[in-house]
């Protein structure tokens, strides 16, 4: 009986022992960790869409962690520990079939975006795998007073009626929203979340940018997901840079604005779209401005005249 | 010390030895249904990486059944069958009969409850948070507790009960996994230390001591009773199996924070699970060479027979997958592999590579033993190779794939470039997965023939010597 007592007894409690250093302990004191400057807890609604996003498993395709590694820069800032402090339960996921989300809510700020992605992600993104969540809207023969429709595009939208948001894609909608890094140190510069930004332009050698493959990956990276890579938009919902005034016109002014600070509420060809795009300035450097610029003036038909990386560096610091 | 084991099991009265085989083969079969379950999911899961509009609507979405798959294969097949095996084990090597088939029997049900009830509640939505392993919400993962604690009570009762002064190292293996993953369970369930950051670093421990402190000591334990049974042969090292396990018990618990590298996790939290990571070869390399020693000079029995060559895929899975998990650890692999599916390539190596193959080896060499009946030759052989196989195409193109995944992201192409780049890969995951899961289905018939077959007469062939020793 006594070996028994010693295996049995003797290896739980040294395994009882080594769980509380792992597991319990680190738990208690991370537990602990105070909330980051500029983060705050979620509204009721962005509560209810972290359920939904927690329910529907999104974690297991999405991971909610940026690393301190070059190849995570895309995704925002590293994450500190004081970012996490309202996060139970955690999200962190362990794949990245998709993309990162940490900080989706300030890289994609168009909810009209997320409602056409989330509807049907093929719609928006042609090689995506993701799943459809249409089973969380509903297809309705009228648009309600006060309510807007998902602008889907013709292939993906139903034969009959609109297609309306439920209550929980809304939430879901609103959580994603919320995904924002706020700037790690007010030393950060103004205007720009992401402190990486500097680093990034440092390591990136200055090339006129007229490197057009570069371009075209540049603008597969951050503008398709809207503009697509046909560069006709979506009706109803993104603008086509096909054809635009704007890229075609020869001061590149308004252009060069326009990947820098984003832009909403814009007119193409009379028609006025109200999605918001987000602002470039801080995740891209100079020559890569120049590069998705040119590349977009050279392309689809389009003959706007090109632009250096110097004319994106005089734009940004009149911007300041 | 083999053949003294078995003499005494052979004194058993017949009845007490119909109620061991009873609870046996009742849990073998338990966990064959939801093996067949959990990969059926599996497979559709592995579907819809290319057709992801495949199996729509809110109950067949990806993201519900993916955990459904797990908890399933985890606390479903793998659970009971290595409990069902165990049982069977403590009692025969211990030389005496079950302390209580009504414990066993409530064991079973308990395990089938929360099973059942966890899978459905993952479907509808209800779900503790994505957290691998233990999203069942907590009042069914108490249900699973019960069933360990029953388990683990009815075990050492049954060790307590030998009949010889020493305890076969099985044992030590069986009831340390069984008492161990009472406390996983435990340490999983209690909210108090689990907000934020603090959840993460339970998540850390949680997940890898699940496997490799329930999972493994338990499968270990089944090979140290199953290959000196079937080659008729002691174990070549008794104290390097103590040894192996007490090296096991000292440095797993500490490697589970290697799956949070570059998280916001304390650096030295990190740093400390690489280390442990490199100690684990120590038990995983002694405990494999020892099976190894074991099997040497005898490769003729070896491959004439089913139940040793599913152990042996199982030892040299330990071995390959073990070894590879040190390697992953290492932070400059992790940057080119962590979040990729090459980790999902490395779960399937060990989980179904040690733990389904070892369960395997265990049903065919030991349940005919129980029941008199015999699967058919055919049967485990296109079980055998189709598992094979199946296993090796799918890790192998995960393991292709994660890597390019990872290359992809280090070198700065769009996000969409590495799903793109996958596709390839995830079509032969799905044609692993087929055959994977046909295997299983002929293990069901071969399951079906070792209960309720006619009992067929061994052919030479398969006759082992530890077969004979028992009549």
């Amino acid at each position: 009986m006594n070996k028994l007592v010693l295996i049995a007894g003797g290896s739980t409690l040294l395994y009882a022992c080594l769980a509380w250093t792992m597991g319990v302990w680190p738990g208690i004191e991370l537990s602990k960790i105070p909330a980051g400057p500029g983060v705050v807890p979620l509204t009721a609604l962005q509560s209810q869409g972290r359920e939904v996003y927690v329910a529907s498993g999104c974690s297991y395709c999405h991971t909610q962690q940026v690393r301190p590694l070059d190849e995570d820069k895309v995704f925002g800032r590293p994450s500190a520990p004081g970012d996490f402090a309202y996060q139970t339960p955690e999200l962190l996921g362990s794949e990245r079939t998709g993309p990162d989300l940490t900080n989706i809510g300030a890289r994609q700020p168009s909810s009209v975006w997320q409602y056409i992605h989330l509807y049907n992600p093929r719609a928006v993104v042609p090689d995506s795998i993701m799943p459809s969540f249409n089973w969380m809207f509903d297809v309705v023969e009228q648009v309600p007073a006060g309510a807007t429709a998902v602008p889907l595009p013709k292939k993906y939208a139903p034969v009959y009626g609109v297609v309306m948001p439920t209550r929980r894609a809304e939430a879901l909608i609103a959580y994603l929203a919320a995904l924002k890094q706020p700037a790690l140190s007010t030393a950060a510069e103004p205007g720009g979340e992401l402190s990486t930004a500097a680093t990034i332009s440092a390591n990136t050698p200055s090339s006129d940018g007229n490197d057009a493959s570069r371009g075209n990956a540049l603008y597969t990276a951050n503008c398709s997901a809207c503009h697509q890579a046909s560069g006709e938009g979506l009706p109803g919902a993104f603008p086509p840079l096909k054809g635009n005034d704007v890229i075609n016109d020869d001061d590149p002014t308004t252009h060069i604005r326009a990947v820098l600070r984003g832009v909403h509420d814009t007119r193409v060809g009379g028609v006025v779209y109200s999605s918001a795009m987000p602002p470039f300035a801080a995740t891209l450097n100079d020559a890569e401005i120049a590069a998705i610029i040119d590349y977009e003036r050279s392309s689809w038909g389009n003959h706007g005249k090109a632009v250096v990386a110097a004319q994106v560096a005089t734009e940004r610091a009149n911007s300041k | 010390m083999q053949p003294e084991i078995t003499a005494r099991g052979s004194e058993l009265s017949e009845k007490e030895s119909q109620a061991l085989v009873s609870v046996f083969s009742a849990y073998i079969i338990s966990a064959t249904l939801w093996l067949l379950f959990a990969t059926a999911v599996g497979l559709l899961l592995a579907f819809k990486f290319g057709a992801p509009e495949f199996g729509g609507g809110a109950w067949l979405t990806f993201g519900r059944l993916r955990p459904i798959h797990t908890n399933a294969t985890f606390y479903g097949f793998a659970s009971i069958a290595l409990v069902g095996l165990g049982y069977y084990v403590a009692a025969r090597s211990s030389g005496t009969k079950l302390y209580s088939a009504a414990l066993a029997w409530s064991g079973l049900v308990l395990f089938n409850v929360a099973a059942i009830a966890g899978s459905f509640a993952l479907d509808l939505g209800y779900i503790d948070g994505d957290l691998e392993y233990r999203e069942w919400p907590w009042w069914i993962r108490l249900i699973f507790l019960a069933a360990v604690v029953v388990t683990a009570w009815n075990l050492i009762a049954t060790v307590a009960r030998r009949s010889g002064k020493d305890i076969y190292l099985s044992n030590w293996y069986i009831i340390g996994g069984t008492m161990w993953a009472a406390i996983i369970s435990i340490v999983g369930i209690v909210p108090w230390y689990q907000y934020g950051l603090g959840q993460v670093a339970v998540s850390g421990f949680y997940m890898h001591n699940a496997v490799g402190m329930w999972f493994t000591p338990l499968a270990l334990g089944i090979i140290y009773y199953s290959l000196p049974k079937l080659l008729n042969r002691p174990i070549y090292s008794y104290s390097l199996g103590i040894f192996a396990f007490w090296t096991n018990l000292l440095f797993y618990p500490i490697i589970g924070a290697h799956h949070f590298e570059f998280s916001p996790l304390p650096w030295w939290l990190q740093t400390i699970a690489i280390v442990f990571s490199v100690a684990m070869l120590v038990p995983v390399w002694g405990g494999s060479s020892n099976f190894l020693l074991t099997l040497r000079g005898r490769i003729r029995d070896l491959i004439h027979s089913y139940p040793l060559m599913f152990i042996f895929v199982g030892v040299m899975s330990y071995l390959i997958g073990s070894t590879q998990g040190t390697l992953e650890a290492f932070r400059s692999l992790q940057e080119v592999w962590h979040l990729t599916a090459f980790t999902v390539g490395h779960s399937h190596l060990t989980m179904y590579g040690i733990i389904a193959f070892v369960i395997w080896g265990g049903v065919y060499g030991l349940l005919p033993l129980a029941t008199g009946k015999q699967a058919g030759q055919l049967g485990m052989a296109l079980h055998f190779w189709m598992a094979l196989v199946g296993c090796f195409i799918y890790v192998t193109s995960l393991s292709i794939g994660g890597t390019i995944q990872g290359l992809d992201w280090i070198h700065g192409l769009p996000f969409i470039q590495s799903v793109i780049d996958m596709q390839t890969y995830y079509l032969w995951r799905g044609v692993g997965g087929l055959l994977m899961f046909s295997s299983h289905l002929v293990f069901g018939w071969n399951v079906w023939r070792m209960c309720y077959g006619p009992g067929v007469v061994p052919s030479p062939q398969q006759s082992l010597r530890a077969e004979e020793s028992v009549a």
